[in-house]
């Protein structure tokens, strides 16, 4: 059989992969720089504002009540308080960017650096007593980021369901074929050999895990509209994560776990210490889950971020060709970064199943 | 501006736990069971056939070998049934020789016995001719003889003096 086709397909595709890549950061870039300029000019009266970096990238990395689109167009999205009075809802556009305040039907509000709402006084001031008991359940850009990440995924999954239904036992084909050695490899690789036989029962939500934070991630690398949310990046996802796995591993938890942690095999006189040590075991191992994604994410999104910084910073179009080929680098490492850190999380989680469900002779 | 990266916001807690739960339930039910049901049937098939393919390769070394068994019984059977008729054909050989001597055996015995009756008969016949032929010729030699007186006398006086009185 002849597989030169292939090949040639591949190296195409692996070409598109770097044009694509080269313009998203050629794209990030000119971003960055018309956000600068914006900044600039907004503030007239200082005629050459500061770059600040550190302010750059962390509008970058933190969430938003839009999605920025270019220069100063971005999608508006759906602004849901619940105060003590009642639920508020209206479009994230009535605070123009921050600049002016929303009159709601219960609270004026205030858009304070670019993502906090706060409630406003008469006197034109924050007030902060009555802020604390706003609470704000708003379709942020990490929120909607999400969701088409959902959407997205359950788009894919239950064609892919479609497609095993339709063909049966026949060799998959399409995106069956490209989905099926990954979901193999987290039931043979990750799920099996950590949880074991009662592996069956957590295979979707190991899958879930998998394909959500990986998606995610992916997505989190482009830079332009679709994308551009850093949700595995936010510790609110990684905490819902680890809390979601923390339950799920605790509640599956055989009689042989919780002897390990309750009474565990040492004199009865270190019971004091031990005691303490597994609760706290129990609670660090989702923890060290949702520090580790989120850090892992950030630090790229921070690296990238910083490496185009650069151009600003030394205020020179020499240094861009430099400068974007290290972004190039770190965003094909990124790619890899995505997939690794859903496989690792994803492989934590079955081995903290396993050593819950394990059973002892 | 404050960077509170570390500090989960309560709304995106909420939606994350609300996207994530509806996410796992959605696909639980719609795709990783269908899913997972299909790769375990296909495997489940592909191991089938490869247990019944090993079956039909066993089930088939076992026909050869019998065929092989079946070919060398004939061919021994075969050199039993050859064996056996020439046996019968030497057996048969020597039969028909040993009668056929006997048979000749007892012929020459016949014609030799024929022969010496025949001799005898012969014999008997030229005897009794030798012995009439031999009387006549006395009688007609003795005719002859003593056809005159003195020569009767001289012989019986021969006789008689050959006849001593002791």
């Amino acid at each position: 059989m002849d597989f030169r086709h292939f090949f040639d397909s591949k190296k195409i595709s692996f070409i598109a992969i770097f044009a694509v890549l080269t313009t998203f950061s050629a794209v990030q870039a000119a971003d960055t720089a018309t956000a600068d300029t914006i900044a600039a000019t907004s503030h007239g009266a200082h005629a050459e504002e500061e770059f600040e970096p550190t302010n750059m990238i962390m509008e970058h990395i933190s969430d938003a009540h839009d999605w920025h689109l270019w220069g100063h167009t971005s999608i508006p999205l759906p602004v849901i308080l619940y105060t003590d009075k009642g639920f508020e809802f209206f479009l994230s556009s009535e605070f123009h960017h921050g600049e002016h305040d929303y009159h709601g039907t219960y609270y004026n509000y205030r858009l304070v650096d670019k993502k906090k709402i706060q409630v406003v006084n008469t006197a034109g001031g924050v007030d902060e007593e009555a802020s604390k008991k706003v609470w704000d359940f708003s379709i942020t850009k990490n929120v909607a980021s999400m969701f088409l990440s959902v959407i997205l995924l359950l788009l894919v999954f239950t064609s892919v369901a479609q497609a095993y239904k339709k063909r049966g036992a026949k060799a998959p084909k399409g995106l069956q074929s490209f989905l099926e050695p990954v979901i193999l490899f987290v039931r043979d690789d990750i799920a099996r050999p950590n949880i074991g036989h009662k592996y069956a029962r957590f295979m979707p939500l190991l899958l879930t895990i998998f394909f959500f934070i990986w998606i995610n991630n992916l997505l989190g690398l482009i830079p332009i509209f679709p994308g551009a949310a850093n949700v595995t990046g936010n510790i609110a996802v990684t905490f819902v994560l680890a809390l979601i796995v923390l339950v799920v591993v605790n509640f599956s938890g055989n009689k042989y776990y919780w002897k390990h942690i309750l009474l565990p095999d040492v004199p009865w006189w270190l019971y004091p210490i031990m005691i303490p040590v597994e609760l706290v075991g129990v609670i660090s191992k989702p923890f060290a889950l949702m520090i580790r994604l989120f850090a892992n994410i950030t630090a790229g999104h921070i690296i990238i971020l910083s490496l185009i910084s650069l151009i600003f910073v030394f205020k020179s179009l020499a240094i861009a060709p430099v400068s974007l080929a290290f972004v190039l680098f770190m965003n094909v490492l990124e790619l890899l970064v995505a997939a690794l850190q859903a496989f690792i999380f994803t492989l934590l989680t079955a081995l903290f199943i396993g050593m819950a469900v394990e059973e002892h002779h | 501006m404050s960077f509170d990266i570390g500090n989960p916001s309560i709304g995106l807690v909420f939606w994350t736990f609300v996207a994530f739960l509806l996410l796992l339930l959605l696909l639980r039910k719609f795709a990783w069971k269908p899913i997972m049901e299909a790769i375990g049937e296909r495997e489940k098939s592909i191991e089938d056939a490869l247990t019944s393919a090993e079956k039909a390769k066993a089930e088939m070394a076992r026909l050869t070998n019998e065929n092989e068994q079946l070919l060398k019984a004939a061919r021994a059977e075969r050199d039993v049934i050859l064996k056996e008729a020439k046996e019968l054909k030497d057996q048969i050989v020597a039969d028909a020789k040993h009668l056929a001597q006997a048979e000749g055996a007892k012929l020459i015995e016949q014609a030799r016995k024929e022969i010496d009756d025949q001799k005898k008969r012969a014999l008997a016949e030229v005897k009794n001719q030798v012995s009439s032929l031999s009387l006549e010729i006395a009688r007609k030699v003795l005719q002859k003889e003593f056809e005159d007186e003195r020569k009767q006398e001289a012989l019986v006086s021969d006789l008689l003096k050959d006849v001593k009185l002791n």
